[in-house]
C-alpha cells in the first residue's frame, strides 16, 4: 500500500531552497566584497555582515562606515525579494533552482530610492538584517530593513526603500 | 581659499584618504573645499550588483555619496572637526554604465551648531545624466583641536 504521492524528503526540499539562494547570492559580486553571508530558516532569511577592517569608516572611533551599513542593508532588502519572488516557481517546480545559474536566473529588482537612518554607530564586530516587504504588487515594492549587532532589540540603522520589479512572464 | 581653509581641507584630504571602506572602494579625492567635495571611484567587477549588464550595486554609490557627504562637511568653514551620517536618501535615477568611473558632487548647504545639511549628485563619464541624487543629515562634531593637529 503505498500512496500516490508520497511527502518529499526534508533533506530534498533543504536543498532546493538553499540552491536557489546560493545562486542568488553567488549572482552578486558586491556581496561577496562585503562578505555577507545569509543565514535561512523556511522562508526567513538573516543576513550578516562578518566583520572585516576594511568596513571600517572612522579609524579613531572605531566604526563601520556608514556607506557599508548602507550597502549591508540595500543587499538584505534585494536579497529578500529576489528570494521572495523565486520561491513559489521553486517550491512548484516551474524552476529547477539544481540548475539555476547567471543564465537562468531572473532579472534582480531595480532600487529605485533607498533611505537609511543611522541610530547608532556601528561597533567593529559583526551585524545582522532582516529585511520586511511591506508592499508588494507587480512592478513596484516597498522594503524595510532593521540591523542590529549585539541586541536584537537594540537597532543601529534602518531603512526604506523602494523597488522596481522585474517583468515577469504571464 | 585662506590659510585656515586650506588647513582644513588638507585635515579633511588626509583624514579622507585614510578612511579603510573607501581605499577598499578605491575612492579618489578630486576636489575638497568650503563646504564642497569630489570625489570618485573606478568600475570593477567586485563592485557589480546585477551581473548580466555589469551594474555598480546601488550600494557601492551609496558608499560614495555618503563618503563625499561628509568630506563636504568637514571642509566646511564652519564646521569643525569629525562628521557621521544621520541620514541618507539616494534616488537612483539610471544604472550606471559598466566600465566607467563614477564621480560624486555633494555640497553642505546648511549647517547648524548640530547638523549639517547636505546634497550630491553623481554620473559616470556622461555627466549630462547623473546616475543618482542624494540628501542627507549628518552630525556636525565638536572636538578640539589637539596637540597633533596643529603642526
Amino acid at each position: 500500500m503505498r500512496s500516490p504521492r508520497p511527502p518529499e524528503p526534508v533533506a530534498l526540499i533543504k536543498q532546493r531552497r538553499d540552491s536557489t539562494l546560493a545562486a542568488l547570492v553567488g549572482a552578486v559580486p558586491y556581496i561577496g566584497f562585503l562578505g555577507v553571508k545569509f543565514d535561512r530558516r523556511g522562508d526567513e532569511l538573516t543576513a550578516v555582515l562578518g566583520y572585516d577592517d576594511k568596513l571600517i569608516g572612522n579609524p579613531l572611533v572605531p566604526a563601520l562606515h556608514g556607506g557599508a551599513i548602507a550597502s549591508f542593508l540595500e543587499v538584505t532588502a534585494i536579497m529578500e525579494l529576489s528570494f521572495n519572488m523565486l520561491w513559489d516557481d521553486v517550491e512548484q517546480g516551474r524552476i529547477d533552482a539544481e540548475n539555476l545559474g547567471p543564465s537562468t536566473l531572473p532579472r534582480l529588482p531595480k532600487t529605485i530610492d533607498f533611505t537609511v537612518d543611522y541610530l547608532r554607530s556601528g561597533l567593529p564586530r559583526d551585524a545582522y538584517a532582516r529585511a520586511r516587504v511591506n508592499r508588494q504588487g507587480r512592478r513596484y515594492a516597498s522594503v524595510h530593513v532593521e540591523a542590529w549587532q549585539d541586541h536584537r532589540q537594540k537597532l543601529f540603522a534602518q531603512a526604506t526603500g523602494h523597488f522596481l520589479m522585474p517583468p515577469r512572464d504571464g | 581659499m585662506d590659510q585656515s581653509s586650506a588647513d582644513k581641507a588638507r585635515i579633511a584630504r588626509q583624514f579622507i584618504e585614510a578612511i579603510p571602506f573607501s581605499r577598499a572602494l578605491q575612492m579618489h579625492l578630486e576636489e575638497i573645499g568650503e563646504g564642497v567635495a569630489v570625489i570618485s571611484m573606478p568600475w570593477s567587477e567586485m563592485i557589480v550588483g546585477d551581473p548580466t549588464l555589469g551594474v555598480v550595486h546601488g550600494g557601492a554609490v551609496s558608499a560614495l555619496m555618503d563618503t563625499c557627504g561628509g568630506a563636504a562637511v568637514m571642509s566646511h568653514p564652519q564646521a569643525l572637526a569629525g562628521t557621521a551620517t544621520i541620514d541618507l536618501r539616494i534616488d537612483y535615477m539610471r544604472a550606471a554604465t559598466s566600465g566607467q568611473r563614477i564621480t560624486a558632487r555633494a555640497e553642505c548647504y546648511h549647517l547648524t551648531r548640530s547638523v549639517a545639511f547636505v546634497r550630491a549628485e553623481a554620473w559616470d563619464e556622461d555627466r549630462t545624466r547623473p546616475v543618482a541624487a542624494a540628501t542627507g543629515a549628518f552630525t556636525v562634531e565638536r572636538i578640539t583641536l589637539r596637540d597633533g593637529d596643529k603642526s
